[in-house]
């Protein structure tokens, strides 16, 4: 192999070692400095993103308004999301991209180190010109994530920099899903055939093929407000012939293949940890990479469950009912088989298998209400209310960021090469899951009995729930805080020195555990061979 | 580095791919706006043309026969900041008929502000029977320091208005927003 006769010039040898100083990050085309540099920044959004929804459980904790007025609160929900979404679940997808498809897939690096580099450095400035909207004249943008028109076309001078900062946060995951189609589909070693390949590596393909289909779809949504704003076009404006409802079916054929780009991958991470710390093989392993491409394709036609009250034909409502409840099919054969990997398996319950069996209960949860919202005319009474909060808050909360957070925990001591501590870290699951559950189960309770989402203040029969699920909010947000701890100990490389393997029966499980913690700066120079024993 | 060129080679022909599919993703959100048109007219579906005539407010069959009062009232913001009044305090207004009517209202402050009318009509069973077809409580106003001007209402009211109600409030709450709404 070329990589192997040229491994040992003098020119490759001053590259084995970081360049030091903030030209190393600035510059950075190495996967893992630039992963590390997407999940930090993941980890600050979480955190501002966090702050936002501790403000909004503080103004709920109560009847009445004490903290602040609806405007602001309003802008507080709408940025909340903007941030959670893009700042926060996405870049930690991308950031766990980056340092695991080229070390499980045996590349040297991603395909595109430079893009690589443009596609993170973007962020920040995206996220500057967001939140940069709170100085502005009006504040920041208050319209709900979802931008629809004509209220969002009532924003301040914050508008065309929320327009500007989805522009580029989307080309951003453009870049990054490119890349990662790159990487896995050019660079694997030759021994890995596709079938072969990691799950959390088959779950990043098929989700940077729908970044790819639907990120452009949302730039030209917002780019059509753009110009209904500033140039007179009438895309969404009733007076001029257009239809405001037009944006809602644009911005939905976008939105909800956004929800499986914010879950799939979790879905890939959870079929990682489960075998090994089940000690067995990943049960279908097949069935699972099918059963992820059809709620791929599925997710391409359920876009109108988003709006059944919005006026729509009753044939249209049956197809968008049939075809959001088929997606329980796909989904069922995934839950089935996460279980059936536990099956009679020899369990052991370290923090990452905690958060992934955390993930397998509540994300079902989730995945059960959304049953209940699939279905029109029970949809009439759950939309608009807490109950959609509660239903995608389980979803992305015990869901998503469970499975980011069981990822960071199952691979942080092979990034740093030190343990964190485990008694710590099953505090940091118990508290997380206790406290989510005290947090977002009320809001079923609350949304059943007809509490409207998206409101400041709310009617005394409302009082209890809101106040219990406040208080679980503050407990949730707090029990972060010892997350953060664990993270940054671990990257000032303070705790035990921890093996290549890690974890007890991880070494049948990828090709990351065959190098040694932490991996050398530059891995898999040469494409390694599959060791014997490896499977998915 | 022989080995590197036709893996160069390979990536270049893929990344070109993937860049086609995100501006044909791009072209293709674009080309829904008509594309959903084009569909339900194709398929029927939401029935289009019933869509595009039932907007059309009749004035047509104008009830000749019956009277309805209409009383306008206004608040201004409780803080002082602005005057406003209708400049006609009521309305014998025929069901059907296309009726206008203006109300003032004038800047007391020393600075540019701008305001929002909240409608509200009384009794609330009558409210779905009380088209506004024209309103400048549908956008935020914008006024000068000191700018006062009138601003008009358009209305009908429907022929089916229940028998029993012969006189509606339209009343309007004047709010100063200067401080919430946007200044672009």
């Amino acid at each position: 192999m070329a990589y192997a006769s040229t491994a040992h010039d003098a020119h490759d040898d001053h590259h084995d070692q970081p360049v030091k100083g903030f030209k190393r990050w600035l510059y950075a085309t190495n996967h893992k400095d630039i992963g590390t540099m997407y999940l930090v920044f993941a980890m600050i959004m979480f955190f501002v993103g966090g702050f936002m929804a501790m403000l909004i459980r503080a103004e709920l904790f109560k009847p009445g308004l004490q903290l602040m007025q609806p405007e602001f609160f309003n802008q507080m929900t709408t940025n909340h999301a903007l941030v959670m979404i893009f700042g926060a679940v996405m870049p930690a997808f991308v950031g766990l991209a980056n340092w695991m498809i080229p070390l499980q897939v045996g590349a040297p690096d991603m395909a595109l180190p430079r893009m690589n580099n443009l596609s993170f450095w973007i962020l920040p400035f995206a996220f500057t010109l967001l939140l940069g909207t709170f100085f502005v004249p009006g504040g920041m943008p208050a319209g709900g994530w979802t931008m629809y028109p004509p209220l969002i076309l009532q924003t301040g001078a914050a508008f065309p920099m929320l327009i500007f900062a989805v522009h580029l946060m989307g080309a951003s995951s453009i870049m990054g899903a490119i890349n990662v189609i790159v990487t896995i589909l050019n660079m694997r070693t030759p021994a890995m055939t596709l079938l072969k390949m990691p799950l959390f590596a088959w779950t990043w393909l098929i989700t940077a093929y729908l970044l790819i289909a639907v990120m452009p779809v949302l730039a030209g949504a917002v780019t059509m407000l753009l110009t209904d704003h500033f140039f007179g076009t009438s895309f969404f404006n009733a007076a001029g012939g257009g239809d405001p409802l037009m944006f809602e079916h644009i911005f939905w054929f976008f939105g909800h293949p956004e929800v499986y780009i914010m879950i799939l991958p979790a879905f890939g991470i959870i079929s990682e940890i489960l075998p090994t710390f089940s000690r067995k093989p990943l049960f279908g392993a097949t069935s699972m990479i099918y059963a992820v491409a059809s709620i791929a394709f599925l997710s391409f036609i359920v876009w109108g469950h988003h709006m059944f009250a919005d006026g729509m034909p009753m044939a249209a409502q049956l197809f968008f009912m049939m075809s959001t409840m088929l997606i329980a099919v796909p989904t069922g054969v995934k839950v089935f088989n996460w279980t059936a990997t536990m099956w009679r398996g020899s369990l052991s319950f370290e923090p990452p298998m905690l958060f992934a069996i955390g993930f397998l209960f509540m994300f079902s949860i989730g995945g059960f209400s959304g049953l209940m919202l699939a279905i029109v005319p029970a949809d009439f009474q759950y939309q608009n209310s807490y109950f959609v909060v509660a239903h995608f808050h389980y979803v992305l909360v015990p869901g998503a960021i469970f499975g980011i957070m069981a990822a960071v925990y199952y691979w942080l001591p092979k990034w740093t090469g030190v343990m964190y501590s485990m008694t710590l870290a099953k505090w940091h699951f118990w508290l997380s899951t206790v406290f989510v559950n005290v947090l977002f189960f009320p809001q079923h309770f609350l949304g059943l009995a007809g509490m409207p989402r998206r409101i400041p203040d709310y009617a005394v029969q409302f009082a209890d729930w809101n106040m219990v699920s406040s208080i679980g909010g503050f407990g949730f947000g707090l029990s972060q805080l010892l997350f953060a701890y664990l993270v940054i100990r671990c990257m000032r490389g303070e705790g035990k020195k921890a093996t290549a393997a890690v974890w007890d029966g991880a070494m049948q499980h990828g090709l990351e555990w065959t190098l040694p913690s932490p991996p050398p700066y530059h891995s898999f120079t040469t494409p390694p061979d599959l060791p014997h024993q490896v499977h998915l | 580095m022989p080995d590197q060129d036709p893996k160069r080679r390979d990536n270049r022909s893929l990344i070109r791919g993937l860049v086609l599919m995100t501006a044909g993703s791009f072209a293709f959100g674009w080309a829904l706006v008509p594309l959903y048109d084009v569909f339900c007219r194709i398929s029927g579906l939401g029935n289009p043309e019933a869509r595009a005539t039932a907007a059309t407010i009749v004035s047509e069959n104008v009830d000749q026969n019956r009277l309805v009062t209409v009383e306008f009232m206004s608040n201004p913001a409780s803080n002082g900041s602005y005057e406003f009044h209708p400049l006609a305090a009521s309305m014998q207004v025929h069901p059907g008929k296309l009726y206008d009517t203006k109300f003032y209202a004038k800047n007391l402050t020393g600075a540019p502000s701008t305001a929002q009318a909240v409608p509200s009509i009384a009794p609330g069973i009558a409210a779905k029977y009380f088209h506004k077809t024209e309103c400048f409580c549908f956008t935020p106003q914008k006024f000068g320091a000191g700018e006062g001007r009138e601003m008009p209402v358009r209305f009908i009211v429907d022929p089916q208005l229940p028998a029993n109600v012969d006189k509606l409030t339209l009343s309007y709450v004047f709010y100063d927003t200067t401080q919430t709404t946007a200044q672009p």
